[in-house]
C-alpha cells in the first residue's frame, strides 16, 4: 500500500485543529462548527487507525507502513512505522481522542474553541510518539506533548490548577532532559539515532548502564513509577474531565512502550543489571499507593492512585521479560488505558452535576441515577480484576509472567489487587449505595445520551476484551517473541564477552 | 580601485549616513523621511552583500576579511537592524523620541558593527567596536529628560569603557608579545610557552564577555535593558550581539587557537555563569525588560557553550543558536511594543494578565515564542539548543551538557509563569490594537517561524555548513 497513512493518521488531528483555529465568527456558531469538525477528524481517525490494523500483517515482527522522508541531511530521517506492539497503542490513542472531545463538549464552559485544538494537538503529539520510528522524532513528540497538557491542565483545571500545571511540567521536563544527552550520546557512540537500525547495534556494555538510567529517569516521571509519583495525584485532580482520561489512558502509556521499546530493545545488559530495582519499585508502588488511595477523600486522587498501583504491575510484568510478563503488561496498558478513562469519566458526570470530587458528599446516587449507577458498577469491578473484563486478562497474565522469575515479587503484587478490592468497592459503597447525603443530589439527572454512548462502547470494549482477548494477543504475539529471543541473544553475547 | 568593490556595503552605509545627517538638518521636522530612508538603504545594503562574491577575500594588508562567516553575519545584522526599525517605529513617535537622529545612530552603530565583523586585524577591530559602541551609549540615553534612560546611558556608557580599556590592555600585550596587529601573524607567533600573550587574551576574553553581557561581566545588562527606551532595548538585545558572537568567533578561532586549552576553561566558566544565572535571576523579575535582559544573558550561555568545543561543529550550532535566538526575541519584543493602552506603554508583567482573552492571537504568538525560549520541542528554540548540545557532547564536555541542561529547566520555570499569566490569570483591561504593520509582520513572521522550522529544519543547516574557519 503505497498510502502514506501513518502521516495521515499524525497528520488529521493537526488539519482539524487548524480548521478550528481559522474558525471565526459569532461565538456560539464557532463553537458548535468547532465541535464538529473536532469530532469529525478525530472520528475520522480513529476509522483510518483501525483501516491500519485491518491492513495489518500480523505475521511478521518488522515494521510496517514505514515511511522515510530525508529531514536533516546526513544526520535524521524522518521516519514512521509501526509493529505489533505500537499499533495497539495508536488505536487506543485514536479511541480516547474522541471521547475526550465529546466528553469536553459537555463539561468545558469557556474558552471551547481552544479547548478542542488543544485536544487534537495533542492527539497528534501522542500518536507521533507511537509511530516514530527515530530517536529525536521520538523526543519532539514526547516532549512536545507538556504543551498542549500544560495548557489544558491550566486553564480549564481546578482551584490549584497552576501549581499542578507547573508541577507536571517541570517534574517530566527535568525526567526528560536526562533522556535528550542519552539520546545525543547514543547518536555519537552508534552514529545513527534509527530505531530500527539501532534494536541491532550491540551498544558498548560501559555505556549501557548510564543510559539506561537517563532514559529511566524520563519514563520513571512519565509512567509514574514511586517515588517520582507525586506530580499525578495533583495533575489529575485538578485537570478537567478530558484532561484527566488522556493523561491516565495514554500518556502514562507512553512510559510504558518507551521501557518495552528502548530500555528492552537496546540496553539488554543493562535492563538485567536494573531489574531488581524495578521489581522493588514497583512493588513498592503497587503496596503503597493501594495503602494511599484506601485513605483518599477525593474521588480523583484515589483513581489516580490506583493509576500508580496498576503502574506497577505493567513495569513488573515488562521486566519479568517472559512472554506471559510482556503480553500481560501490554495488555493490562491497553486495559488500563480504558477502565481509567472510563472511572476519570464517571468522576467527571457527577462532578459536573454537583460540583465537588469529596466522597463524603455523596451518598445514595442509585436511587436518582440507577443507569449511571450500573456502569459505574461495571468499571469498578473492571478496575479490581473481576474475571471477563480486560483488567483481569492483564494482570492475571502479568503475575503468572513473574511468577516464573521471582516468586517473592509475585505474591506480594497479587496482594496489591486484594488491596484494589478493597478501595474500589469501599469507594463504589460510599458513593453510590447509603441514604441520600444531600437535598442537591435529589435533584440530580441521569446520564443524557451522550454519556450513554461514550460509556456503552467503554462497557462494550472492556467486557469483550475480557472475553475474547485474542485479536489483541494475535496482533503483539510475534513482536513480542522476537523481542524477547532478541533480548535474550544480546544479553547472552554480553555476558559471554564479559566473562571472557 | 578593485578593492572598493569589496567594502561597496559600508561604503554605501557610510555615505548614506552622511546624506541622511545632512537631509535632517536641512529639512524641518523629516523624521518620517528618514526612517523610512533608512530602512530603504538597510535593504539595499543586504542586497549589496548578497552581491558579493562567494570566495575568501582579504584586503587593506590583510586587515579586512570577506568570508562566508561575515556575509552571513553582516546579513543577520542588517536584517535584524531593518526589522527592529520597522516594529519600533510606533514607539519611538508616541515616546516623542522621534529626533532625526535616531535612525543616523541606529545606522552610525551598524555600521561599526560591520566593520567589526569583517576585521582581521586588532586595530581595525577596536575602530569598528568603538564606532559602535560610542552610537549605542548615546542611544541608550536617547530619552534625554527620562531619569532611567539618563541613568542607563551613564551606566552603560562607564561600564563598557571600562571593557573597552581591559580590551584594548589586552590588545596591546598581545601586540606587544607577538609582534603583530594582523590575526593570521598573531596565530603563528603565539604558543602556550608565550605567558604574556596568553596574559592579554585574558584581558581580551573579558572584554568581549562584557560586550555580550555574560557573566560575571553582566551586570550592565538589566539596568540598561529596562531604562533605556523599549525601542533602543529590542536593539540592544538583537543587533550588536550578532557582531559580538562574531568576534568572538574570529578571535578564538584565528589568533588564539593555538592555546585552545588555555581559553576553554574560561570560556566554558563564562557559559556556565551565564547560564545558571540567567535562569535563576529571571525567577523574580517583575519588569519584562529586565526579564528580557536575564533571558539574554542565559541565551549568551548557550551560545558560548558551543563555541567552548573548539569543533566546526561547535562553531556551526553557535551560529544556528544566535540565529534563531533573534528571531524568537524579534517576536518577544514585538510583543513587547504591543502593551499599550491610550498611548502609555507597559512593562509590568502583570499587565499581561488574561492576554489570553482579548487578544487571542497575540497571546497565541507570545505563548509559542515563549515556549520557544523554553526551548520545548517541536519549535525553534528546541532545535538551537539541540544542536549546541550534540556539538558538546560531542567534544565529550559531559558537564557542560548536563548543567546546561539542568538550566533549561529552571529557566523554562519563568517562561512558565509568564505563560501563567497570559492564559490562566483573570483579564485585564484590553490593549490598544492600532499596531502598525511593521510591529504585525515581525510577530507574524517570527512566531511562523518558529512554529514551521522543525518541518526543514535543514534549510538553516545548509546555509551555514559553507562557514569554515581555519
Amino acid at each position: 500500500m503505497n498510502f502514506p497513512i501513518l502521516s495521515a493518521i499524525i497528520l488529521i488531528p493537526l488539519i482539524g485543529a487548524l480548521f478550528i483555529l481559522a474558525n471565526r465568527g459569532e461565538q456560539k456558531t464557532v463553537i458548535k462548527s468547532s465541535k464538529y469538525v473536532a469530532i469529525f477528524s478525530s472520528s475520522a481517525n480513529f476509522f483510518l487507525a483501525m483501516v491500519l490494523w485491518y491492513y495489518f500483517d500480523k505475521s511478521t515482527s518488522e515494521f510496517q507502513f514505514v515511511e522515510e522522508k530525508n529531514w536533516i541531511e546526513g544526520f535524521i530521517n524522518f521516519q514512521l512505522g509501526v509493529d505489533g506492539i505500537s499499533i495497539l497503542f495508536i488505536l487506543l490513542t485514536t479511541f480516547i481522542a474522541p471521547i475526550c472531545i465529546f466528553s469536553g463538549s459537555q463539561s468545558i464552559r469557556f474558552k471551547v474553541k481552544e479547548f478542542f485544538i488543544a485536544i487534537l494537538v495533542m492527539e497528534t503529539l501522542m500518536l507521533g510518539v507511537f509511530c516514530s520510528l527515530d530517536l529525536v522524532i521520538f523526543y519532539l513528540f514526547f516532549e512536545g506533548g507538556l504543551i498542549p497538557m500544560f495548557l489544558i491542565i491550566g486553564i480549564w483545571g481546578g482551584p490549584k490548577r497552576v501549581y499542578s500545571a507547573f508541577k507536571f511540567f517541570l517534574f517530566t521536563l527535568l525526567g526528560s532532559v536526562l533522556m535528550l544527552i542519552a539520546i545525543i550520546s547514543i547518536y555519537w557512540i552508534a552514529g545513527t539515532t534509527d530505531i530500527i537500525k539501532l534494536l541491532d547495534i550491540r551498544i558498548p556494555q560501559e555505556y549501557q548502564y548510564l543510559l539506561w538510567l537517563a532514559f529511566f529517569s524520563s519514563f520513571a516521571v512519565k509512567l509514574p513509577m514511586w517515588p517520582f509519583h507525586t506530580w499525578l495525584p495533583d495533575a489529575h485532580v485538578e485537570a478537567p474531565t478530558a484532561g484527566s482520561v488522556i493523561l491516565a489512558a495514554i500518556l502514562l502509556k507512553m512510559a510504558g512502550y518507551g521501557f518495552i521499546r528502548f530500555s528492552l530493545g537496546m540496553f539488554p545488559l543493562a535492563s538485567d543489571y536494573f531489574t531488581p530495582l524495578i521489581f522493588a519499585l514497583s512493588v513498592i508502588a503497587i503496596i503503597y499507593t493501594s495503602l494511599v488511595a484506601l485513605m483518599q477523600e477525593d474521588m480523583k486522587k484515589l483513581i489516580a492512585y490506583s493509576s500508580v498501583a496498576h503502574m506497577g504491575f505493567v513495569t513488573i510484568g515488562i521486566f519479568s521479560l517472559t512472554k506471559q510478563g510482556l503480553e500481560g503488561s501490554i495488555i493490562q496498558m491497553l486495559s488500563h488505558g480504558l477502565i481509567s478513562a472510563a472511572l476519570f469519566l464517571c468522576v467527571g458526570v457527577v462532578y459536573d452535576r454537583l460540583h465537588s470530587r469529596m466522597i463524603s458528599s455523596y451518598g445514595g446516587l442509585v436511587n436518582v441515577m440507577p443507569k449511571y449507577a450500573v456502569v459505574f458498577m461495571i468499571f469498578t469491578l473492571a478496575a479490581l480484576g473481576l474475571p471477563g473484563t480486560s483488567g483481569f486478562v492483564g494482570e492475571f497474565l502479568v503475575l503468572v509472567g513473574v511468577f516464573q522469575v521471582n516468586i517473592f515479587v509475585a505474591v506480594t503484587a497479587s496482594l496489591g489487587i486484594i488491596l484494589a478490592a478493597a478501595y474500589m468497592l469501599w469507594l463504589y459503597k460510599r458513593v453510590i449505595f447509603g441514604k441520600i447525603a444531600s437535598s442537591e443530589i435529589k435533584e440530580m439527572k441521569d446520564l443524557n445520551i451522550i454519556e450513554i454512548y461514550i460509556f456503552t462502547s467503554l462497557v462494550f470494549l472492556i467486557i469483550f476484551f475480557g472475553v475474547y482477548p485474542d485479536p489483541l494477543f494475535n496482533t503483539i504475539d510475534i513482536s513480542i517473541n522476537n523481542l524477547i529471543d532478541d533480548y535474550k541473544t544480546n544479553l547472552n553475547f554480553y555476558l559471554t564477552t564479559e566473562s571472557n | 580601485m578593485q578593492t572598493i568593490i569589496y567594502i561597496l556595503p559600508e561604503l554605501f552605509l557610510s555615505l548614506a549616513i552622511i546624506f541622511l545627517l545632512m537631509l535632517g538638518v536641512f529639512i524641518k521636522k523629516s523624521f518620517k523621511l528618514i526612517n523610512l530612508l533608512t530602512i530603504l538603504s538597510l535593504i539595499f545594503a543586504i542586497a549589496l552583500i548578497l552581491n558579493q562574491s562567494n570566495e575568501i577575500i582579504k584586503i587593506f594588508n590583510e586587515s579586512y576579511i570577506i568570508d562566508h562567516l561575515s556575509i552571513f553575519m553582516k546579513t543577520l545584522t542588517l536584517l535584524f537592524c531593518f526589522f527592529v526599525l520597522l516594529s519600533s517605529s510606533d514607539y519611538i513617535k508616541s515616546n516623542n523620541i522621534d529626533k532625526i537622529e535616531y535612525p543616523v545612530i541606529v545606522l552610525t552603530s551598524t555600521l561599526g558593527m560591520m566593520i567589526m565583523i569583517s576585521s582581521y586585524d586588532l586595530i581595525v577591530f577596536y575602530l569598528g567596536l568603538e564606532l559602535q559602541s560610542l552610537s549605542l551609549y548615546i542611544l541608550a540615553s536617547f530619552k534625554r529628560d527620562d531619569e532611567k534612560s539618563t541613568e542607563a546611558g551613564l551606566k552603560y556608557f562607564v561600564l563598557n569603557a571600562l571593557a573597552s580599556g581591559l580590551l584594548l590592555y589586552g590588545c596591546s600585550l598581545i601586540y606587544g608579545f607577538t609582534g603583530s596587529t594582523n590575526f593570521e601573524i598573531i596565530s603563528i607567533n603565539l604558543n602556550e610557552a608565550n605567558a604574556g600573550a596568553i596574559f592579554g587574551i585574558v584581558f581580551v576574553i573579558v572584554g568581549l564577555a562584557f560586550k555580550i553581557s555574560a557573566v560575571p561581566f553582566h551586570m550592565w545588562t538589566p539596568d540598561v535593558y529596562e531604562g533605556a527606551p523599549t525601542s533602543v532595548t529590542s536593539f540592544f538585545a538583537l543587533v550588536p550581539k550578532v557582531a559580538a558572537i562574531t568576534v568572538f568567533i574570529r578571535f578564538m578561532y584565528v589568533p588564539f587557537l593555538n592555546v585552545f586549552s588555555q581559553w576553554q576553561t574560561i570560556i566554558v566558566f563564562l557559559s556556565i555563569a551565564s547560564m545558571i544565572l540567567g535562569a535563576v535571576s529571571a525567577i523574580g523579575q517583575t519588569n519584562i525588560k529586565r526579564l528580557m535582559a536575564y533571558s539574554s544573558i542565559g541565551h549568551m550561555g548557550y551560545a558560548l557553550a558551543g563555541l567552548a568545543t573548539g569543533t566546526n561543529g561547535g562553531i556551526h550550532s553557535t551560529i544556528i543558536y544566535l540565529t534563531i535566538y533573534l528571531v524568537m526575541n524579534l517576536g518577544a519584543f514585538a510583543c513587547i511594543f504591543m502593551m499599550k493602552r491610550e498611548n502609555v506603554y507597559y512593562e509590568n508583567i502583570d499587565e499581561l494578565s488574561g492576554l489570553s482573552k482579548n487578544h487571542p492571537m497575540m497571546a497565541l504568538s507570545f505563548l509559542i515564542i515563549l515556549f520557544s525560549l523554553a526551548g520545548i520541542p517541536p519549535l525553534a528554540g528546541f532545535f538551537a539548543k539541540f544542536y549546541i548540545f550534540m556539538s558538546v557532547i560531542e567534544a565529550e564536555m559531559y558537564t557542560l551538557a548536563v548543567i546546561g541542561l539542568l538550566t533549561t529547566v529552571i529557566s523554562a520555570f519563568y517562561y512558565l509563569r509568564v505563560i501563567k499569566i497570559i492564559y490562566f490569570d483573570k483579564p485585564k483591561e484590553s490593549f490598544q490594537k492600532d499596531y502598525n504593520w511593521g510591529l504585525k509582520i515581525s510577530l507574524i513572521l517570527s512566531s511562523l517561524l518558529i512554529l514551521t522550522y522543525f518541518a526543514y529544519p535543514s534549510i538553516l543547516i545548509d546555509t551555514i555548513s559553507s562557514i569554515i574557519i581555519n
